[in-house]
């Protein structure tokens, strides 16, 4: 296992108990290693422990058994509050649906998670402004998600994912909901990123979009059954 | 405090405002229950403190350090029981119960003995019905009457017995219209009465309280004369027609205040003042006043009152109140989603919680305020309206809007916890 991994999950299990049948387990260890500035994807059929495992690498959910490092922090045992501030601090979400909170303008959605780190907007108005306009919707900064079309809402996620500089980008399905034209400027986009330093974990069943990663990770009945290297890193 | 947290909270109280506003009639419609229940309280509080405001005003213009007692015509049991028909019924206050409170209840100051003969005064054409009061100097004190013109009633004309009167002003208006009433002499039954001074009294409310009584005086309607005068020229027996023969009555006195050195002894002289006359009257010919009493009742009255409306505003506030936690129960409901995402942008339990438990107290702090104003406004229109006294008073505009903000926090903590318990796994599936 590399040393250099910014993200080091161990022995990771997700053991539901359900009354009087016997326990089933969505994972049933887990190891990967993801090394800074690295992209990689995930795929698997349904049931596969693809959600489980994104659900535990975003923070959301807890493992049973087994440590999750990440950034130097062991986050598998924290309280949810900790939890919860790990998940603002280190996880960039983009989800399939964009999930964009409809009263709030563009701007104000890339400033979400800087508010619930405590940080001070106006400090970081112009920040938030740049990063809309690298997202190339400078000029839409007050307009309501429902004014945007899909790929345009898309790229505000993009814009507000990266906006606490986290550890890693978790894609969920970005493009699930795009037609292959968006689709395919948000997954440049998500190069583009990549590309600049950062790390890209990303869920999908679309090979295509797969194939953008230098990694990808094949679950299969809650273990990782096999896995693609696509291209090295570049050093 | 963190100096972020003002910050934060500032735009945590704006995203609530905007969130309220996106649902502009469902908001208002939620305030409504809030709005009234404050603006009742205000009301309410306000009609009932000037009801009883008005109330003690009255009793204590009966005076507290006095103790009042007044000739009752004793029930038709009694009076049966003693004579036959046609002959004289004698009952009342007597001279002898005067100075017989005067020399054994301590701490008395002034005995004030009152007679009161309804007849009517002329003056040349003018005839108007009278009550003639005959009563001794300080009367004017002890009743508050103020001089007008010329002087009240004196020691000297007490002594001598003096044909000589002071009138109300209102009445020596209807008796005098044209001429200086000073001076002149008016004829009350068979004799003249000189008019020395005309009085003002203090106020007409005192003749209210006395609820529906005929005796006592009567809205600016007065004769005074001194009492030695009274008792020489109109006796004691007092003759009523009546259908099917006559009625005679004996009464000597109607009225006896007694005005004690001060409250404090009121209480003491009371049952002594009570014991005495039982003594000396075989009947119950006669009733006991005291406005200190009045006053305590009063006020104990006014406590209940207050008791009863603070209920019933307190229960349309926690109807207002379930109304808003209703609401936001729909609303966490429709907004799962939101709070998915915000719960996995780095959002915490209690970060959820104080964004909808804001929006709550918004809600009804809104609320509140409106309800304030209106509350304020009623109680004006009422006593434009009708000629009630209203008094608002600072603490119950403060309480109706303390509570307002009770209100929102207790009934916001369950939506708000019952939002923050969502599992951002859940949320953030819900459609």
């Amino acid at each position: 296992m590399p040393a250099d991994a910014i993200i080091r999950i161990e022995g990771v299990e997700k053991r539901y108990v359900l009354g009087g049948e016997a326990d089933v387990y969505a994972l049933r260890g887990v190891d990967v290693a993801i090394t800074a500035g690295s992209y990689v994807a995930i795929m698997g059929p349904s049931g596969s422990g693809k959600s489980t495992m994104l659900n535990i690498l975003g923070c959301l959910d807890r493992p049973t058994a087994g440590s999750y490092w990440l950034g130097g922090e062991d986050v598998s045992r924290m309280p949810d509050d900790q939890l919860s501030a790990a998940r603002g601090r280190k996880i960039g979400f983009i989800f399939q649906s964009y999930n964009l909170i409809a009263q709030l303008s563009v701007l104000e959605n890339i400033q979400v998670p800087l508010l619930y780190q405590g940080k001070d907007l106006r400090e970081h108005h112009d920040r938030c402004v740049g990063l809309a306009e690298l997202v190339g919707l400078g000029n839409r900064l007050h307009h309501r998600p429902n004014q945007l079309s899909g790929g345009q809402q898309q790229r505000v996620a993009v814009a507000r994912s990266l906006v606490n500089d986290p550890v890693m980008i978790l894609a969920d399905e970005p493009t699930g909901n795009l037609d292959s034209r968006t689709g395919t400027e948000v997954l440049d986009l998500i190069d583009r990123l990549n590309a600049g330093g950062k790390t890209i974990v990303l869920v999908t069943h679309d090979e295509e979009v797969a194939f953008r990663a230098h990694r990808v990770l094949h679950m299969k009945d809650g273990i990782i059954d096999r896995e693609v290297f696509n291209r090295a890193l570049p050093v | 405090m963190k100096p972020w947290l003002n910050a934060q909270f500032l735009s945590t109280l704006r995203l609530g405002v905007k969130s309220l506003l996106l649902h502009k009639l469902r908001s208002a419609l939620t305030m409504l229950g809030i709005i009234f229940g404050v603006c009742s309280v205000i009301a309410m509080l306000a009609i009932g403190e000037g009801a009883s405001y008005e109330a003690q005003q009255r009793i204590k213009e009966l005076g507290s350090s006095n103790i009042i007692l007044r000739s009752v015509k004793p029930s038709d049991e009694d009076k049966s029981a003693g004579m036959g028909r046609g002959s004289m019924l004698k009952y009342g206050l007597t001279y002898a119960d005067g100075s017989r409170l005067q020399f054994t209840v301590p701490g008395v100051e002034h005995v004030l003995p009152v007679r009161i003969i309804r007849e009517s005064a002329r003056f040349g054409q003018n005839d108007v019905p009278v009550q003639v009061l005959g009563t001794l100097p300080y009367y004017a004190d002890i009743a508050g009457l103020e001089v007008a013109r010329g002087r009240f009633l004196s020691d000297t004309d007490e002594a001598k017995q003096e044909n000589i009167c002071v009138l109300t002003v209102g009445l020596a208006r209807r008796l005098f219209p044209f001429q200086d009433p000073l001076e002149n002499a008016i004829k009350v039954d068979a004799f003249y009465y000189r008019v020395v001074g005309l009085v003002r009294e203090r106020s007409t409310l005192q003749q209210r309280t006395q609820s529906g009584r005929t005796e006592g005086e009567t809205l600016d309607n007065n004769v005074y004369i001194p009492l030695s005068t009274a008792r020489s020229r109109f006796g004691e027996t007092l003759i009523r027609r009546s259908a099917g023969g006559f009625e005679m009555e004996q009464v000597e006195l109607h009225q006896i205040t007694v005005r004690m050195r001060d409250t404090a002894a009121v209480e003491s002289a009371e049952p002594q003042i009570t014991a005495l006359l039982q003594r000396f009257h075989a009947k119950k010919d006669y009733e006991l006043i005291v406005p200190l009493q009045l006053l305590r009742q009063a006020e104990a009255l006014k406590r209940t009152f207050n008791i009863v409306l603070g209920s019933i505003a307190a229960i349309s506030l926690l109807v207002g109140g379930i109304g808003i936690m209703n609401i936001m129960l729909a609303t966490v409901t429709e907004r799962t989603r939101e709070i998915g995402i915000r719960r996995a942008l780095g959002a915490r339990r209690r970060d959820i919680t104080t964004q909808f438990l804001v929006e709550t107290v918004v809600l009804s702090v809104g609320g509140g305020l409106i309800g304030v104003a209106v509350g304020l406004v009623v109680p004006l229109a009422v006593s434009l309206l009708t000629d009630m006294k209203v008094l608002i008073t600072v603490w119950s505009v403060l309480l109706a809007f303390s509570i307002s903000g009770a209100v929102g926090i207790i009934f916001g903590l369950y939506p708000a916890s019952a939002a923050a318990k969502l599992d951002p796994i859940e949320a953030l599936r819900h459609e």
